[in-house]
């Protein structure tokens, strides 16, 4: 499972990093990081943060398959 | 049937962020005829940001940062095959290799790539690299993990000044150099350029400003060694990154017709490519980076923007109005948003500041390095940036949107001291005089330009 933020939506609410603190991250205030691939045992966690996100921030989904029709 | 909007070929050149998301709305708004993604990469769709901070940080792997789907696209993923031409007439992309790709509707998103070193054998020497692929970015990190002594970044763009950055977090020595008079001028200006070299140099980079780098240095082994600068001075690096702006792909466009140029492709407020006799065309649909529109809000000056936001946002108006009758379809009007994290603060901007004449610091300071800074051009407001001030941006994009009078009226509610400074000029240079290209071109005239002719007439 693959996730993006959008980050000129993210308003650093940090409701993200309160509920998946291994996927994201606020090392300052205002300055998101993330892992773009999610672990399984967090995909749970990170489902919880996107639904949680004030601004619908994050994206989740499979990433492009090579070959895949 | 035929002429049915929601059936026949698309082709999508570009396998990028605009391309995914292309393909999606596409098949959300019901295409179903057969459609190809064609990526000259060997990779799907990644995402960039990640790569000049998590990967180059070491904390995400560069395989890690495939885009995902909203949805299944159900497309035929052309990887690794490269767009030679294209032959409107007949209708079909010439590949590299000599098959043709038929199509009823194509969209150009082949976006930019790296600007090369102009010296090719000085460019070959091992260490010298730039950072725009996923490919790019994996060599870069393994050459910050191999511990260089110096790590030299010519351009001080966004792209320059956060590879920086991550060089900094990392406790690598880091040497900018940039022609301009200081890093991110020309995106922001010249009050905004002042923070980010004192960020910089806090942050311990050796900003070197208004000097260009004359040569790149190797050892016998064709290992780069150093460069020397125009003013005289010799930087010892291990490793050279060179982050001069973008160049656009267009050049398998060459015979095609169409208007492509240096600036991109230029096409209507729908996406809709032009001939380069300024003639719209129907079938061939333009978006994301290699795009060049017209924009409402900045007097339908011809953009081109190197923006995330702004590939997502294209992307999907271009797909509805590939499947969408004339009366059905929709402008792009999106007001241009950019960001960038580097040296410990967020940086955001609305609107284009370059098209600008002054700028105010509305919010904050210069000096405690959290501010908003609202740019004006003839008194109205046309652009806003904010450092870790983003949950601003909002309040500012309804002002641009609303073309409200510059500089903005006092009133905020949160205690901020509003109007701190008075407007000065946003001294926006001549993108010709700076290292680093800038992410948002106006491509009409140059600001510049337009500002000499005002103050000449005043």
């Amino acid at each position: 499972m693959q996730i993006v933020v959008d980050l000129t939506r993210c308003q650093a609410y940090a409701q993200c990093v309160f509920l998946a603190p291994e996927v994201f991250r606020l090392p300052r205030e205002e300055s998101l990081l993330y892992r773009p691939d999610v672990p399984e045992d967090q995909m749970e966690r990170v489902r919880q943060a996107a639904a949680a996100c004030p601004v619908q921030a994050i994206l989740m989904g499979e990433a492009v398959s090579p070959g895949a029709r | 049937m035929p002429g049915d909007l929601r059936d026949g070929r698309i082709v999508i050149v570009g396998a990028s962020l605009a391309g995914l998301r292309a393909a999606e709305t596409l098949r959300d708004e019901g295409f179903t005829g057969s459609l190809t993604v064609l990526g000259e990469e060997p990779w799907p769709p990644y995402d960039r940001p990640p790569l000049t901070k998590q990967v180059l940080l070491g904390t995400a792997a560069p395989e890690s940062t495939g885009l995902p789907m909203r949805r299944d696209v159900d497309a035929d993923w052309r990887l690794g095959v490269r767009a030679d031409g294209l032959d409107p007439i007949g209708k079909r992309v010439l590949l590299a290799g000599g098959e043709a790709l038929p199509y009823d509707r194509l969209l150009i998103a082949t976006g930019t790539r790296a600007r090369p070193w102009p010296h090719p054998e000085q460019a070959a020497l091992d260490g010298v690299l730039a950072v725009r692929t996923r490919d790019d970015a994996a060599h870069l990190a393994d050459r910050l993990a191999a511990g260089p002594r110096r790590v030299l970044v010519i351009g001080g763009g966004f792209t320059g000044s956060e590879i920086a950055s991550a060089c900094r977090e990392r406790d690598i020595e880091v040497t900018v150099a940039e022609r301009g008079p200081g890093p991110l001028v020309g995106a922001l200006g010249g009050t905004l350029a002042k923070l980010a070299a004192g960020l910089q140099r806090a942050h311990g980079v050796d900003l070197r400003c208004g000097v260009t780098v004359t040569a790149l240095r190797g050892d016998d082994k064709g290992r780069f060694t150093g460069a020397d600068l125009s003013d005289g001075s010799r930087i010892d690096a291990d490793v050279c990154v060179i982050a001069l702006g973008a160049v656009r792909n267009v050049e398998w466009l060459a015979d095609s017709g169409l208007a492509a140029g240096p600036h991109g492709v230029a096409c209507d407020a729908g996406c809709r490519a032009f001939t380069r006799y300024g003639i719209v065309t129907d079938d061939v649909f333009v978006a994301g980076d290699v795009s060049r529109f017209p924009h409402p809000l900045f007097d339908y000056q011809m953009l081109s923007l190197e923006h995330w936001g702004n590939a997502v946002a294209q992307a999907e108006v271009a797909a509805h109005n590939m499947v969408s009758p004339g009366p059905l379809r929709r402008p792009h009007l999106g007001v241009p948003v950019f960001w960038s994290n580097h040296f410990g603060i967020s940086i955001k901007s609305v609107g284009v500041p370059t098209f600008s004449d002054q700028v105010v610091v509305a919010q904050g300071s210069v000096a405690e390095r959290r501010l908003a800074a609202v740019y004006g051009y003839q008194g109205r407001v046309t652009a806003a940036v904010t450092v870790d001030m983003g949950k601003w941006l909002e309040h500012y994009q309804r002002l641009i949107e609303t073309a409200a009078p510059f500089p903005p009226a006092p009133g905020a509610a949160d205690g901020h001291p509003l109007i701190s400074e008075l407007p000065v000029p946003s001294d926006v240079p001549d993108p010709a005089g700076l290292s680093h290209g800038p992410t948002v071109a106006l491509t009409g005239h140059l600001p510049d330009r337009r500002l000499t002719v005002r103050h000449s007439g005043t």
